[in-house]
């Protein structure tokens, strides 16, 4: 394209998202039109995408396409394959897709819309594609090996083991955290559980139909399991109309939650292809059809977003989680933006599928944009809710009570006005008994979805069908990762405790495999419990350490990128993965003592234990507590939440200091002392002095 | 048409099933002689790898 045609266009898009985000920025009065946010998300991506990756992949990594990826120096037909780059790009974006960027911004609305769109667009424009790209491409320079592996060989022993901790600590409270959001939206909701019941019977049918009868037929066969499911939607609402069966499926949050914790250990510990596969596939194609289906009903619809720009909320004092706009908004909103999982994911398996390096950057930085784009569609769909319904399903009962007319009078007094008639009919038209205290981000999304998709097919009739549909595919997608997780977590653990007792790394060994699953459910299912009875809803108390514990392996992986520039001597573009990593650091280190220190006991976990310790020295029983053995969970619970945060503390700032040393180590040689894998035979010369010279 | 098989190949790449007709085509290209896994092997083999160690756990 000609240097002047790219400068006009690139021009005109640069105008028109400044535009738009003048419009969402400092609109008042009247609410805008969704579609001003969308085009605005848009047209950062293509700036971003255009300029600063093309950047980033010509002067800071220096790629080099005639260098043979290792796809192409293994090529083995199975695990190294050089794929074309579309079809790895839809791979390699659903591997990075999850439930994460679809909780955090509906969360983070409670601060307003823009606070949100911003971080969103900025964050992941500068450090979460950023990491994603680099990981990938430093991951692809070593034979596609492992972040941990990788963090090993250029920092040093300690630090890999350190990362690896790191890594099962975090992964024990995504799991907690995410099967907590599937209990806040199937309790007390017989038409939720039925459907996400029936998935199991689904997904069985499934397996043993692709094990014995058509091995391989996996388009079939989830065709086959779409059908079910959507005859398992609507066969929820009579099922939740009946009299007998309604209130069997109404489940409490504590029974759903020991209800997942078996089932967990169960799909875990049986062969995959019976259960954990088939409910994969399902979750894979229903989650991408869901997120097309959001994007294109936003674009029919065109729905109003509702939710003021800025609300007072901003200050730490809001209903959905405690903690001001700094440095909580940063850990609200992980996945969209920044995340470190991600930095997993992409020196996984992409990186052997890779045919060129210089696809590095449309695969690396093009998918994380992508995901932000979901991250934006999950915001407009809280925001478009009215934000009187908004606040009165994400509160907590403590704040707005068990009953419409409380909701409305406590939300009104944030100044959002909604009758007890009308919150009642919400609940009516989405098929449950109530929407009140649905906190989770899972049912406000799934609210969001309906009014939008509605809008298309339906209107208000099949508003029911489309917010269990919702709630479906989020449950069924967060249900398959937390048991796949549980899966990896087992691996991870028997490895640790392979170092003492040799027998535990045996995978095929039953043994092995039933205390490790034991021991990683009981992991997680200790933070979903707690989380369950917590008053405030344990979303409130468990989100921020779940995103604290997500920025801080990006942090990890952004340090790591800065000490492999250094190792390029590249140093001079180190900055493009320090700048964010010093701020990931910032947020997390803000965030993280706070969540020990702060004195608001909403806050600070240990001010929290405190305040009971106290009461229960006195001899009083807080709610909601009832008797003394409740308060010392209680108390036990707040300081193992602390024992997490600081355990999370210590990581970052380990690495932090591995980190440094390793740059100034790097700085006074004078040679490059990467360990990557050699650039292959097939570079000339010259191509070693250009690579050199570039640097 | 090139799109629906780009299209197919993706699909089974999300849920971890690369293409089998490359695998073949690789497998006969660098071992005649050794028979290559069957579909149902092949198929197997990946299904079972996809929830090992490293596998299809992803949370954002």
């Amino acid at each position: 394209m000609g240097k002047l045609k790219t400068a006009l266009i690139f021009g005109a898009i640069a105008i028109l998202g400044a535009v738009c985000l003048a419009v969402i920025a400092l609109h008042q009065g009247e609410s805008i039109s969704a579609v001003w946010i969308v085009v605005a998300a848009l047209c950062v991506y293509a700036i971003a995408y255009r300029f600063y990756a093309r950047y980033l992949a010509g002067k800071v990594m220096g790629l080099n396409a005639k260098r043979p990826t290792p796809a192409v120096r293994h090529n083995d037909g199975l695990d190294y394959v050089p794929t074309p780059r579309n079809v790895l790009f839809g791979h390699h974006f659903a591997a990075i897709a999850g439930a994460g960027p679809l909780v955090g911004p509906v969360l983070a609305a409670q601060m307003g819309y823009l606070p949100g769109v911003l971080w969103i667009l900025v964050g992941a424009v500068l450090a979460g594609a950023v990491q994603d790209m680099m990981v990938l491409f430093m991951s692809t320079r070593r034979d596609g090996r492992s972040l941990g592996d990788m963090v090993r060989t250029e920092m040093g022993p300690i630090p890999g083991i350190i990362a690896q901790v790191g890594v099962l600590m975090i992964m024990v409270i995504i799991l907690a955290v995410l099967a907590l959001v599937v209990v806040k939206a199937l309790a007390e909701s017989p038409w939720g559980t039925f459907t996400v019941a029936a998935t199991i019977p689904i997904a069985v049918f499934m397996g043993l139909y692709t094990r014995y009868l058509r091995p391989g037929r996996v388009g079939e066969v989830s065709v086959i399991g779409v059908v079910l499911l959507i005859l398992a939607i609507i066969g929820g609402g009579h099922i939740a109309a009946d009299p007998f069966w309604g209130p069997a499926f109404t489940l409490s949050g504590t029974t759903l939650a020991i209800a997942m914790m078996a089932y967990g250990f169960v799909a875990s510990v049986i062969p995959v292809w019976l259960l954990l596969a088939p409910r994969d596939y399902l979750s894979t194609f229903l989650k991408i059809g869901a997120i097309l289906a959001l994007a294109v009903g936003i674009l029919i619809v065109r729905p109003h977003v509702q939710m003021p720009a800025i609300t007072p909320f901003i200050d730490g004092t809001g209903p959905v989680f405690s903690g001001a706009l700094f440095p909580f908004l940063f850990i609200t909103i992980a996945c969209g933006a920044v995340s470190g999982f991600h930095a997993l994911i992409s020196s996984g398996t992409t990186p052997k599928l890779l045919e060129n390096e210089n696809q590095i950057p449309l695969i690396g930085y093009g998918a994380m944009l992508c995901e932000s784009f979901v991250a934006i569609m999950a915001l407009i769909a809280a925001t478009v809710l009215d934000p009187a319904v908004y606040f009165a399903m994400n509160s907590p009962v403590s704040v707005i009570g068990d009953n419409a007319a409380s909701a409305a009078a406590a939300v009104a007094q944030w100044g959002f006005h909604i009758t007890p008639g009308e919150l009642e009919q919400l609940a009516r038209d989405v098929g449950e008994h109530s929407i009140l205290s649905r906190a989770g981000g899972a049912p406000t999304l799934a609210v969001g979805m309906a009014h939008i998709l509605s809008g298309i097919i339906g209107g208000k009739a099949m508003m029911a069908f489309w917010y269990h549909f919702a709630i479906l595919f989020e449950a069924l997608f967060i249900l398959t990762t937390v048991d796949a997780g549980t899966r990896v977590c087992r691996f991870m653990i028997q490895d640790l405790l392979g170092v003492a007792v040799p027998k535990m790394r045996e995978t095929k060994s039953w043994t092995a495999n039933v205390v490790a699953t034991a021991l990683t459910v009981s992991l997680w299912g200790y933070f979903l419990y707690t989380g369950v009875v917590d008053p405030l809803g344990g979303i409130n108390s468990l989100w921020p350490l779940f995103g604290i514990a997500n920025q801080m392996l990006a942090a990890v992986a952004l340090i790591l990128g800065t000490v492999v520039l250094f190792k390029m001597k590249r140093e001079r573009f180190a900055w493009a993965t320090a700048v964010p990593a010093v701020w990931l650091l910032i947020c997390t280190l803000t965030a993280g003592f706070q969540k020990l220190l702060h004195p608001d006991v909403k806050i600070g976990f240990l001010a929290h234990a405190r305040k009971y310790q106290d009461a229960l020295a006195a001899g009083d029983i807080l709610a909601p507590a009832k008797t003394a053995g409740d308060m010392h969970r209680i108390i036990i619970n707040d300081y193992v939440n602390s024992a997490l945060t600081a355990g999370f503390l210590f990581v970052v700032l380990t690495m932090v200091v591995y980190g440094v040393r390793a740059c100034l180590k790097a700085r006074k040689i004078n040679h490059p002392t990467v360990v990557e894998q050699p650039a292959a035979h097939e570079l000339t010369l010259e191509d070693e002095a250009m690579d050199t010279a570039r640097a | 048409m090139r799109w629906g098989k780009d299209a197919r190949r993706t699909a089974s790449l999300m849920v971890g099933q690369p293409d089998y007709e490359v695998y073949v085509a690789h497998a006969e290209a660098t071992h005649p002689e050794q028979p290559p896994l069957d579909r149902t092997a092949f198929f197997r083999l990946h299904e079972a790898r996809r929830f090992g160690a490293g596998g299809a756990f992803r949370c954002c």
